[in-house]
């Protein structure tokens, strides 16, 4: 009763940008599962990135502090720099095989 | 109720933006899926006072990360049919069992009493808004370090992605 008077009221809290951070998140892990072509799963992992991201800023308005805004900007950079070298990977690997499917990649299997 | 509107409208965009993410087939349009998702992202930032990182956000990841992204697109190929079939036994299978547990772990976090994120810790009075001054102030004194850190990750990624990307082949066939 009283959780439906709260749904009615619709004051959105913390617990509801925590909700959107984990099912961006989920839906990004299901796609990196599901999905063949590598530039698609950079995209899944922009995805999940971007999910910590909200979590983060969520908790920094939560709790009042601006460290958790640095911190995205940490993450930022580290989701930067990831992007170039796996797309400048994934570029060398199509030069070679002309194609981006994950599956065609077992050159270095041990 | 329209605090209620601010959330939920970028949030659905972000929802439905992340399922084409995964969804499309042309990797054109989910890199514009990805987009949605980023832009509405950064409103929901500014609803969350952290307005210098939504500006960081819409020329970071909308601009330069999704720019990166359409040019290796236009470089390998749009119309390149992906291969459906599963190299590995069961994958399917495995794979929405996987989703299933994590949807249900989801549903009951967010069904059960017991998680009350706003209950466990209140939230504080005031707003601190995430101007440009406050986050200077915090990055340059307290996090020196990690800053210059990354400062050099980004020079040996940018590097990295030369070296990686450079077509030794080709320069030297064609000189």
């Amino acid at each position: 009763m009283t959780r439906r008077k709260e749904i009615a009221m619709l004051e959105v809290t913390t617990d509801w940008y925590l909700s959107l951070a984990a099912i961006l998140f989920t839906i990004g892990f299901l796609g990196m599962m599901i999905r063949k072509n590598a530039l698609i799963m950079f995209m899944c992992i922009e995805l999940m990135l971007n999910a910590v991201n909200l979590t983060f800023i969520s908790a920094s308005k939560h709790f009042g502090q601006i460290e958790g805004q640095v911190f995205v900007f940490f993450v930022l950079v580290v989701a930067a720099a990831e992007v170039v070298v796996g797309l400048a990977i994934i570029v060398s690997i199509f030069r070679k095989q002309s194609s981006a499917s994950v599956d065609v990649l077992n050159v270095a299997r041990g | 109720m329209f605090e209620a509107f601010l959330f939920f409208a970028p949030a659905s965009l972000i929802i439905l933006g992340a399922l084409i993410v995964i969804f499309a087939k042309n990797p054109v349009h989910n890199a514009m899926g990805l987009v949605m998702t980023l832009v509405s992202l950064a409103i929901i930032y500014i609803t969350l006072n952290a307005t210098f990182v939504a500006m960081v956000q819409m020329l970071v990841y909308a601009g330069a990360v999704m720019t990166l992204f359409l040019f290796v697109i236009m470089m390998i190929g749009v119309d390149k049919k992906e291969q459906t079939t599963d190299s590995i036994k069961g994958q399917t299978f495995l794979v929405s069992g996987v989703f299933l547990i994590l949807i249900s772990l989801l549903v009951y976090v967010a069904v059960s009493s017991d998680f009350k994120w706003d209950l466990w810790f209140p939230p504080v009075e005031y707003d601190v808004e995430g101007t440009p001054q406050l986050i200077a102030g915090t990055l340059f004194t307290a996090w020196i370090f990690p800053f210059e850190i990354i400062s050099i990750l980004l020079i040996v990624a940018t590097a990295a992605a030369i070296a990686l990307a450079y077509d030794t082949k080709k320069r030297n066939s064609n000189a």
